[in-house]
């Protein structure tokens, strides 16, 4: 592609980089890791699988922990991190998402303490309620998986940032299918084959789905599509891609006899998802620090719309 | 109802403030800034906007570079080889370099590529050294620059001088993302952060899509131009308005300052002056049209002014309906895994 002629103020960014640092795109894979391991360990748990639930009600409340610590050390004053509760604002996909999270985290945390109740206490009464509650509570949290998810592709899409505003229709799924792709290569990876079954099929079709929306986003973008192809971004998303495609195909051929073979694919799986959301990340963040990915796309607009037709 | 996109004549009122005043906000007439930064100056004291290192960005007499946290105001300096209209050819006699701007621009390009934000935290930090060597310009002489060359390598030339502040949007994109709510609208329809609720996400950063707001390093929350809220409240002017000695930065009530402007464009276009153009006066345009809107000399882009922004907001219906489907299509594939794989 020639150089874009474009004009600038000194060849200045005329947007601002986003503040948020690597932590946001780490919890982009960690949220995307409890909601899979959630409807994992859902179905497991409605499916008479205890091993696979014990192990994805744990992971989903590691993902879900490890999100919060992210999420709350990027702020600029984490002590204030409860005034995202003030509100429900439709209008901020990071407060939508905060009561989403608040939702799934209420359930998928019960579900998992559930799962590490000390024998000693098993008899008592609050150990027996929360052993009652914990396949509702799990089943609930599997119900707000998709929107935590999801919401994190809006999140990044709802801002001015050329890298994430531009890829709008297709990242929601992108991040679900990388989602699922790691929820079900987490079960793959602690549970046994015999009980793994369904982590499999679900971790193939997210790992279809991602390797699919993400090809199709790269290629519908104009301008742009340059941060997602070259450089360090470029290098992400291509390491990416072939770890998501090792895992399915490792999915597809030997997770099913081989146990050491499941946990390598689960291992390439959750690893290709969470460079996905790396290379998204610093996709958009790189889109900001060049005026020409905000000036050109936009000149181009109003000389469509001045032109004489 | 346009309450995310598109023109909104009540803005104050949709934000849900009751017998509200009408809604105020800048004109900046650019074709009379002398480029004095009194505006910034009168900013910095008003609000008491913390100093953000005195440094000197090596690219013109603009050592501010953009607006951010400790910048609310932000004069831009652009040299040009070209003439506005009618210009006085003040220095037919003189004898003058060509511009200086593909010589300033390659000396500063290279240390932005270095900078951790790509030269956005400007105003803030020094730029990292790096890029070409300092150049040796000799000690100041008493000759004219350009008495050696003699008279036929002039060019014309101009300066357009800008000065910068948040837009206060019709749709702003900042205030529709803040998730505490620090974010607001006043009585007046401007935007303001509200400081004891922030607590510095940063969503709001990126909700911008004129690279205005910021987070202020080591205090962490979000901060911009607040319209001199604090002084509309007492009937006063905001400071930046008051100083301005050419009233290049004209306040006052949105309606009243919109017919200015389209008068000054007629009388500059009148005059000879055909690049004149407004920017952000029209309610039609990607944020409804802006609380604080310019006269500018030429293309926006020209002024670090991004050409044609809209807020992200626009597209929220749309977003959301495609991360329902993806969500469907996530709960569909884990309870079509189960039901495959059948009862244990």
């Amino acid at each position: 592609m020639p150089e874009a002629e474009f004009r600038s103020y000194y060849g200045r960014p005329v947007l601002k980089a986003p503040v948020w640092e690597w932590k946001i795109a780490a919890y982009l894979f960690c949220g995307g890791l409890a909601a899979g391991a959630s409807v994992v360990a859902a179905g497991a748990d409605l499916t008479g699988r205890p091993a696979l639930r014990r192990s994805s009600r744990l992971g989903s409340l590691g993902g879900l922990l490890a999100s919060l610590y992210f999420l709350v050390s990027d702020l600029g004053r984490p002590a204030r991190f409860h005034h995202m509760l003030r509100v429900l604002k439709p209008t901020s996909p990071m407060s939508v998402g905060t009561w989403i999270l608040s939702a799934f985290g209420a359930g998928a945390g019960a579900a998992a303490v559930a799962e590490v109740v000390p024998r000693r206490w098993r008899g008592t009464w609050p150990a027996r309620l929360l052993g009652r509650l914990a396949r509702p509570l799990g089943v609930s949290a599997a119900a707000t998986a998709p929107g935590v998810a999801s919401y994190t592709a809006v999140l990044l899409s709802h801002t001015a940032v050329p890298g994430w505003n531009e890829v709008r229709d297709e990242l929601p799924f992108v991040f679900v299918g990388s989602a699922a792709a790691s929820g079900g290569g987490f079960g793959m990876l602690c549970a046994p084959v015999a009980e793994a079954g369904p982590a499999r099929v679900f971790a193939a079709v997210g790992a279809a789905g991602e390797i699919v929306a993400a090809r199709v986003m790269e290629h519908r973008l104009g301008l742009v599509g340059e941060v997602y192809r070259e450089g360090h971004v470029g290098r992400l998303r291509k390491a990416s891609e072939a770890l998501t495609a090792a895992g399915l195909a490792g999915t597809l051929l030997v997770a099913h006899r081989s146990r050491a073979g499941a946990a390598a694919s689960g291992i390439a799986l959750l690893a290709g998802s969470a460079l996905q959301r790396f290379g998204v990340f610093e996709a958009g963040v790189a889109s900001t620090k060049d005026p020409k990915y905000v000036v050109v796309p936009q000149r181009e607009r109003v000389d469509a719309r001045t032109a004489p037709s | 109802m346009n309450r995310l996109y598109g023109p909104l004549d009540d803005v104050a009122g949709d934000a849900g403030h009751v017998e509200h005043p009408p809604r105020v906000g800048f004109f900046t007439d650019t074709s009379v800034c002398i480029g004095c930064k009194a505006c910034e100056v009168a900013c910095k004291e008003w609000n008491a906007v913390p100093e953000d290192g005195l440094d000197l960005l090596g690219m013109s007499f603009d050592n501010t570079g953009m607006l951010g946290a400790d910048s609310w105001r932000h004069v831009a300096f652009v040299e040009q080889p070209r003439r506005t209209a009618h210009q006085d050819p003040a220095f037919a006699g003189l004898p003058t370099g060509p511009s200086g701007i593909p010589e300033t621009a390659g000396a500063v390009e290279p240390r932005l590529e270095a900078a951790p934000r790509g030269g956005s935290e400007l105003g803030t930090n020094p730029l990292p050294p790096g890029g070409p060597e300092p150049q040796e310009l000799g000690m100041p002489g008493f000759s004219r620059p350009g008495d050696l060359t003699g008279p036929e390598s002039r060019t014309d030339f101009r300066w357009l001088m800008a000065s910068d502040v948040c837009k206060h949007c019709t749709h702003a994109g900042c205030l529709d993302v803040c998730p505490t709510g620090a974010l607001f609208r006043t009585e007046f329809g401007t935007v303001v952060v509200q400081q004891d609720l922030c607590n510095g996400c940063g969503y709001c950063v990126s909700g911008c899509p004129y690279g205005v707001i910021d987070r202020r390093q080591h205090d962490g929350r979000a901060n911009k131009c607040t319209l001199c809220y604090d002084r509309l409240g007492d009937g006063l002017e905001p400071a930046c308005a008051k100083a301005c000695p050419t009233d290049s930065i004209q306040f006052g009530e949105l309606d009243e300052l919109r017919e200015r402007a389209d008068r000054r464009l007629a009388q500059l276009h009148d005059l000879g002056v055909s690049e004149a153009r407004l920017y952000g006066r029209d309610p039609d345009d990607g944020v409804g049209g802006d609380g604080a809107f310019f006269l500018l000399l030429d293309e926006p882009e020209v002024y670090g002014l991004p050409p044609d922004p809209h807020v992200p907001t626009r597209d929220a219906p749309s977003m959301w309906k495609r991360a329902g489907q993806a969500a469907a299509a996530f709960l569909l594939a884990g309870a079509a895994a189960f039901l495959a794989g059948g009862r244990r």
